[in-house]
């Protein structure tokens, strides 16, 4: 399957987007109000509002990181950081971790440009003079190593694990097999597949963060829930014949192929290696695009059981569902019908129609997410984490 | 032609039923072939798909996902009751 290509956006630091967008980043929930009126005012602009960015003493750290590395995506042409001026996710250091992929990138700090309007009129300048540039911006043919694909699942059902899952897995591995990277989170919901992903990593480190990474959100799983922590799984689960944790959690990995494990990052980390990637990271939907969008995914494949409209300001988000019955009753969200599977239909036919749908994605077509404008407000991980 | 029986990973030795199968009722495997149940399989509850010894592994995903705790017949249902998954 080597040879596949797309048509891209090719960034300064070569990589390569399959949008074009220019995203005006708050740096603090503050300074939130004037990015989205920048962003109004100078559509098409993707405001990314978000409610952190001060007086979360653990994620500081983090949250710079992340919101460096939506900048940095290469979905993302150019962008315009906003800060307010006392925050301590501050917008020059944010804006100099975006500048250094080449792209154009500035910041406004509205503490010292004298309050909202001025801000927001520079900002309006700033970004117009982006468009512009953006604009002149043509796609070119790009191999598929290029991309960096997300996973996601949310709203399971009984089928997810067995129809949209699976056929995800063998996209997933055929990207791989291009070159291309494939970046599989929510660590929770690899609990009891530790010794399968240690077998399957590339390298004993890989295989030694993979245990840790999944026997912390075991612990954090007894630690918060106690008692109730097997209800994050169990007796639902039981009844629709699933015999145990690392059979549901099995069901939730196969997204990811059967490739080897050749890397694993932290929350909104870019790999550094191609193949399948694990990023540590929170099973709740949002926190996890969000981490994946900063991680550099410039598409990400979410499969469906109970269906969700969810999308991501920058990333196109192509919706899996698990049976023909969610797919009817939700196509207005919904891309793929996975349901096909229950039907007599195999997996490898409910794949190809992913795939080929994938690579319209990459070439520019909408997803249904991007149609009905998903755009809403990010969600970054916290330390206390979701479930 | 449609199938009552999913074989996810050509390495599996159980199925998932994708309806009801009533004991002795032959369902139709994913592969084509046939295999009479000898219990009644659950709706999205997983069938043997081959005879599996007591302490040989279950594999569904292409990974074991526990151990027959006795003897599982072909056409059995596969669950907490013959499977040891060494998990509380």
């Amino acid at each position: 399957m080597a040879g596949h290509t797309f048509r891209g956006f090719i960034r300064p630091d070569g990589s390569a987007g399959i949008r074009n967008h220019i995203a005006v980043i708050p740096t603090v929930s503050c300074a939130a109000g004037v990015a989205a009126n920048i962003a109004r005012a100078a559509s098409p602009a993707v405001p990314l509002l978000h409610g952190h960015g001060c007086g979360r003493a653990l994620e500081i750290t983090m949250h710079h990181q992340v919101l460096a590395g939506l900048g940095r995506n290469p979905n993302v042409a150019a962008a315009l950081v906003v800060g307010l001026g006392c925050e301590t996710v501050q917008a020059s250091s944010v804006a100099g971790e975006i500048a250094k992929t080449g792209k154009p990138c500035e910041y406004l700090v509205i503490q010292e440009q004298g309050g909202s309007r001025k801000t927001t009129e520079k900002g309006i300048e700033i970004v117009s003079r982006f468009q512009k540039d953006a604009q002149a911006l043509r796609r070119s043919e790009c191999p598929v190593d290029r991309i960096v694909l997300g996973l996601e699942c949310g709203g399971s059902d009984a089928f997810s694990g067995i129809t949209a899952n699976p056929a995800a897995g063998l996209v997933s591995d055929w990207l791989v097999g291009c070159g291309g990277t494939v970046v599989l989170t929510e660590t929770t919901e690899m609990i009891g597949t530790e010794h399968i992903l240690s077998r399957r990593s590339a390298s004993p480190e890989v295989a030694a963060r993979v245990e840790h990474i999944i026997s912390q959100a075991r612990r954090r799983t007894h630690d918060i829930l106690g008692p109730l922590a097997s209800c994050v799984i169990a007796p639902g689960n039981m009844d629709g014949g699933l015999s145990s944790i690392r059979e549901k959690s099995l069901g939730c990995i196969v997204k990811g192929g059967g490739t080897a494990v050749t890397q694993v990052v932290d929350y909104g980390q870019a790999p550094a290696s191609k193949g399948l990637v694990v990023m540590d990271g929170p099973g709740y939907d949002m926190e996890s695009l969000a981490g994946l969008a900063a991680a550099g995914c410039q598409l990400i494949v979410f499969t469906t059981g109970r269906g969700t409209p969810a999308g991501f300001p920058l990333v196109p988000v192509i919706k899996v569902a698990s049976t023909g019955r969610l797919y009817e009753l939700m196509e207005d969200d919904l891309d793929i019908n996975a349901g096909g599977v229950l039907d007599g239909g195999s997996l490898e036919d409910i794949a190809r129609d992913l795939k080929t749908f994938a690579v319209e994605v990459m070439n520019g077509e909408p997803t249904k997410a991007e149609r009905n404008d998903q755009n809403g407000v990010l969600c970054l991980a916290v330390m206390t984490p979701a479930f | 032609m449609k199938h009552d029986i999913l074989l996810i990973s050509p390495q599996d030795n159980v199925g998932v039923a994708l309806a009801d199968i009533p004991r002795g009722g032959k369902a139709r495997i994913s592969t084509g072939e046939r295999v009479e149940a000898v219990d009644d399989i659950p709706y999205s509850h997983k069938m043997a798909l081959q005879d599996i010894r007591a302490g040989e592994p279950v594999r569904k995903y292409g990974e074991e996902i526990g151990r027959a705790q006795t003897d599982i017949p072909r056409g059995s249902w596969v669950h907490t009751h013959n499977l040891q998954t060494g998990e509380q």
